[in-house]
């Protein structure tokens, strides 16, 4: 069985200046009890990287609004207004990069590879300070891998063990970032019995998750 | 009909049957609803799904399951979902026959900008890159003026988006084609002469001898 721990223990074991990969798309398939454990838990510092901000009070906004990250890596901050007050008033870095290229970079981070070779970017200011090689008569940009201390990703199942599946456009960064954090927090919206998922549906193998977040009791 | 429906009803006659699609949030998302009854698109969400379509009720909502601005949408029987990685493959990879975006800027080098405008707006690139650099046919669905300033202009004042030319731009009063001689002008909107297209463009057009008007 997979180590299960309370949303506040889970977030417990984030020191300040963490480097975070948070799984989700405009909150969609973010990991939301671990955020707001998060929040309670103070960590400061923090480097997020992810597609995005989401807006304030929703998923990574609640980190954002509680100014508990310094560093961002996305692809867009356009709906959160506050992280653009943030980085125009020069409290949060942040780092644009094209939202394949994210994926790349996070997909190499975890698959061994020092980083990819893309055309997207070229000729526009998501070259700033990047190799650019030709190969095989064509250009292309050095997009190199990113990793995280720590992946928290969302999934639809979990089963005891930590295999994970995914439900819909909630799956978009999560796989990949279970992939390239070195621990990895998975929360599920169901905790399931070992063999009730079968192995052709589990995205993400057990091994690759460190920790369960735990569920309570609930009805209705 | 406004000029929204308009440019979204003309894009669509761009759309042919058996075509991946992938339409950006705002006016392209309208094109959706304009394809003839008998052309069957599927339509990609960046965000990871192919066989996306409008919710059919608002009681059927599902969290996880929107599209790329984060809204509420339904899916269509053999709509299949992926991570973001294999999303941007697809749309990479050479696998995604169109792709409709805003803009802000289009020049007479066919260059499309339409993610910053330094000191003001910063929000980020998001799938765009990614979208005019890979998409096999890249369309611009966009106002030709914004507060009557001409947005087909020579060379883009705005950080580009791509090296990558777009192939078509359709306004509300006109059809423009970038060619490697420059911006020709195919179609007028209905009601529009050609001398209030050359008014209300900076860029250099060619016109032919005959421009039809655009059939809706």
């Amino acid at each position: 069985m997979k180590n299960i721990l309370s949303p506040a223990a889970a977030a417990a074991l984030v020191p300040d200046g963490a480097v975070l990969m948070i799984g989700g798309f405009m909150g969609v398939g973010t990991p939301e009890r671990l955020i707001d454990a998060l929040v309670l838990a103070g960590a400061k510092n923090l480097t997020v990287i992810a597609n995005d901000t989401a807006r304030p009070g929703i998923g990574i906004g609640k980190l954002i609004d509680a100014r508990l990250v310094s560093k961002v890596i996305a692809s867009h901050i356009g709906t959160n207004p506050e992280t653009q007050r943030q980085m125009i008033a020069g409290e949060i870095a942040v780092e644009l990069v094209p939202q394949g290229s994210l994926a790349e970079r996070v997909r190499a981070g975890g698959h061994g590879l020092g980083g990819v070779l893309t055309p997207t970017g070229l000729g526009t200011p998501a070259e700033e300070g990047k190799i650019k090689l030709d190969v095989e008569g064509a250009t292309y940009l050095v997009e190199v891998a990113l990793k995280a201390d720590f992946a928290l990703i969302a999934a639809k199942h979990a089963d005891y063990d930590g295999n994970l599946d995914y439900a819909f456009t909630a799956r978009n960064f999560n796989p990949l970032m279970a992939m390239a954090g070195a621990t990895v927090i998975a929360e599920a919206q169901d905790i399931v019995p070992v063999g009730t998922l079968s192995p052709d549906q589990i995205v993400t193998p057990h091994v690759l998750v460190d920790h369960l977040v735990a569920k309570e009791m609930r009805h209705g | 009909m406004d000029d929204k429906t308009l440019i979204a009803r003309r894009v669509a006659l761009e759309l042919k049957d058996g075509m991946l699609a992938n339409l950006g949030i705002g006016l392209p998302t309208m094109v959706a609803a304009f394809l003839p009854p008998d052309v069957t698109v599927s339509f990609q969400s960046e965000n990871g799904i192919i066989g996306m379509q409008p919710l059919p009720d608002k009681g059927l909502v599902n969290p996880d399951l929107t599209d790329a601005g984060g809204s509420p949408i339904g899916a269509l029987p053999g709509a299949s979902a992926f991570d973001s990685a294999f999303s941007f493959g697809l749309i990479r990879g050479g696998h995604l026959d169109v792709t409709v975006l805003g803009g802000l800027e289009v020049d007479e080098a066919g260059h499309l900008a339409n993610w910053m405008v330094p000191g003001k707006m910063v929000p980020g690139m998001g799938g765009a890159m990614d979208l005019v650099t890979g998409a096999k046919r890249v369309i611009v669905a966009m106002t030709h003026t914004a507060k009557g300033a001409p947005k087909i202009v020579p060379h883009c004042t705005l950080p580009l988006t791509a090296l990558r030319s777009v192939d078509l731009v359709v306004t509300e009063l006109a059809v423009i084609e970038p060619t490697a001689d420059g911006l020709l002008l195919r179609e007028v909107a209905p009601g529009v002469s050609i001398e209030q297209v050359i008014a209300a463009t900076s860029a250099r057009l060619i016109v032919p001898a005959h421009v039809p008007e655009m059939s809706l």
